[in-house]
């Protein structure tokens, strides 16, 4: 087979034309007189979560500085989407946090909504909360498998990974795509939950605590985990607060502060469910806030189960401007066939304005921002990320641990680089 | 007698070199331990407890690329990665494969924008293609099987 040359010859390569001095002030004068190490992580590593590079300055085993590298998969997702009607733009918010495209498609939906004042109905939020909250537990099952993979327990990801197995199947009977479904979309959901769904999700309700209990026993007590876990990549919550940091890596710090408690959507304020919060801010406080998350969601979850199971409205708004009429409506309304064919060709005009408005997805507020044109494509979509921040405030948080800590406060704050660089 | 007699009829099993090497190639290709974006989930997926990759020889995933053998782009490339995804494929050693895995890697998928390379094999050459956003970790399995039907037909001089 033909095999391309490389562009350059091995030589060429090797040589690296950079200077020390452009590092100069990023680093301690010390790296640059060589008496501290620089150290390349990534961004092909197995354990930075993606395409993260880190500049390291080791001093023996210790970080001294810590840079991160970011825009390795920088997709323009954002600028995309200024050349997309809104409808079309759902897609684009999948793949940004891929590990919990519910999320997005929410962050998103919801953003919109406020903008064009578009009421969504009762059983259309509760099937968007138990798309968000099997979300939440997917996402929570890969950062689990990883996470342990990183720190020496390899069979956790294959326990994680068979009980995400299920919940992807939920979402594919769902939308028909496993991960990047597109399900909940301005003024509700795609369509209605198909019928075997309420078995499935039941069952699966009644299976999942158990499971939760195995990763515990595998991992809660187990000394390993809590000399790797406990005292390391401990986040002050000044610090957390003064990063902007959400989600469990803020409330592992003690700070409460939920969007679903402080700034309800979808109706979570009718959910009875506690936020678990950590004491010490360490990489084991976080895991634990996780494992507790799970349990809540499974509160939520078997609350909103059986809500849908009385609730009979509509699944999305009947305000058919915005949002398509039903496809059996097709064949009988001359007007469902003109609102079907002017949605999914023009789109539908939002007002010049903008506003921004976030979600608690599983790894903290995802909040998005639109500014309209007045027409069917907005002017500027901004996406404001967990992820981001919390690669922003990695510096801040390896100082002063050793090397190997890196791979686990990295795990800890769990960050998808899709969610950073979008 | 013994051996010989229980034999019996079975007759002589003749291959080649090349057939003998080829499927032993096909039984354990290790790819590189790397993923891109969201493929690269699927690929886990893949190699967890539902699909389990190790029936085909694949559960060692190795994290350098000069013990690998095939490397799976799973995910968008963008121009800033391209450069490392190239210099990770020179560094393999030979033989070695490449998987395009998803829209994005093969052809640039929903992204036709500014950051996004328009398919990885604008800088590598590519031996199978795999559709989907993200495909199916079936259609994962599909797309490595094929290729192993690919490698049975190689010729060692090819590789020499």
């Amino acid at each position: 087979m033909a095999v391309a040359e490389p562009t350059q010859s091995i030589e060429e390569q090797r040589r690296w034309e950079g200077s020390l001095d452009e590092l100069r002030g990023l680093v301690s004068e010390r790296a640059i007189t060589g008496e501290t190490m620089l150290l390349n992580m990534g961004p092909h590593h197995p354990s930075t979560h993606g395409v993260l590079r880190l500049l390291l300055e080791l001093d023996g085993e210790q970080i001294v500085t810590c840079l991160p590298d970011i825009g390795f998969l920088h997709t323009g997702i954002e600028k995309s989407i200024e050349d997309k009607s809104y409808e079309k733009a759902v897609p684009l918010t999948d793949r940004m946090d891929y590990l919990s495209p519910m999320s997005n498609n929410m962050a998103f939906s919801a953003a919109v909504e406020k903008l064009l004042d578009l009421d969504v109905p009762e059983r259309g939020q509760i099937i968007r909360v138990i798309c968000l909250e099997l979300a939440r537990c997917a996402s929570h099952l890969v950062w689990l498998g990883t996470h342990a993979i990183d720190m020496g327990a390899m069979s956790v990801l294959l326990y994680a990974f068979r009980e995400r197995e299920r919940i992807l199947g939920m979402f594919e009977m769902l939308s028909g795509q496993r991960m990047m479904s597109s399900y909940i979309r301005p003024g509700g959901v795609w369509r209605d939950v198909p019928a075997d769904f309420l078995p499935t999700i039941k069952q699966f309700l009644n299976d999942f605590p158990a499971k939760v209990d195995d990763y515990e026993a595998l991992l809660t007590k187990n000394p390993i985990w809590r000399d790797r876990a406990q005292g390391v990549g401990v986040i002050e919550p000044d610090v957390a607060l003064a990063y902007g940091m959400t989600g469990p890596a803020l409330r592992g710090s003690g700070v409460n502060w939920d969007l679903r408690k402080a700034q309800p959507y979808c109706g979570y304020e009718t959910y009875e469910f506690n936020v678990p919060l950590g004491e010490h801010g360490d990489v084991y406080d976080r895991y634990l806030i996780r494992i507790h998350e799970f349990r809540e969601s499974m509160k939520i979850l078997n609350q909103a189960v059986a809500r849908l199971e009385t609730e009979k409205g509509p699944f999305r708004s009947e305000n058919h401007k915005y949002c398509p009429p039903l496809r059996s409506e097709l064949g009988q309304s001359m007007e469902a066939v003109i609102h079907h064919f002017k949605l999914w060709t023009y789109g539908y005009d939002a007002p010049d304005d903008e506003i921004y408005n976030a979600i608690e997805s599983p790894r903290g507020e995802i909040g998005c921002y639109i500014h309209g044109t007045g027409a069917n494509k907005p002017r500027r979509v901004h996406f404001k990320t967990p992820s981001f921040i919390h690669i922003s405030a990695l510096p801040v948080v390896a100082k002063g641990y050793l090397l190997a800590d890196m791979v686990a406060i990295i795990g800890s704050v769990d960050i998808v680089l899709g969610d950073c660089d979008r | 007698m013994g051996v010989s007699s229980k034999l019996g009829n079975l007759g002589i099993v003749t291959t080649t070199v090349e057939q003998a090497v080829n499927w032993g190639r096909t039984g354990a290709m290790w790819p590189l331990l790397f993923g891109l974006a969201c493929c690269a989930i699927e690929y886990m997926s893949s190699q967890a407890s539902s699909y389990d990759l190790s029936r085909f020889g694949m559960e060692l995933n190795r994290a350098t690329p000069r013990q690998a053998d095939l490397l799976i782009v799973s995910g968008r490339l963008t121009r800033k990665m391209a450069p490392v995804v190239r210099q990770l494929y020179d560094q393999m050693a030979e033989p070695k494969w490449v998987i395009s895995m998803g829209d994005c890697a093969s052809c640039g998928g929903v992204y036709n924008n500014y950051a996004i390379v328009q398919g990885v094999d604008e800088i590598i050459p590519v031996d199978v293609y795999i559709a989907g956003c993200p495909p199916r970790p079936e259609q994962l399995l599909h797309g490595i099987l094929t290729l192993h039907e690919k490698v049975k037909g190689e010729r060692i001089a090819d590789w020499a």
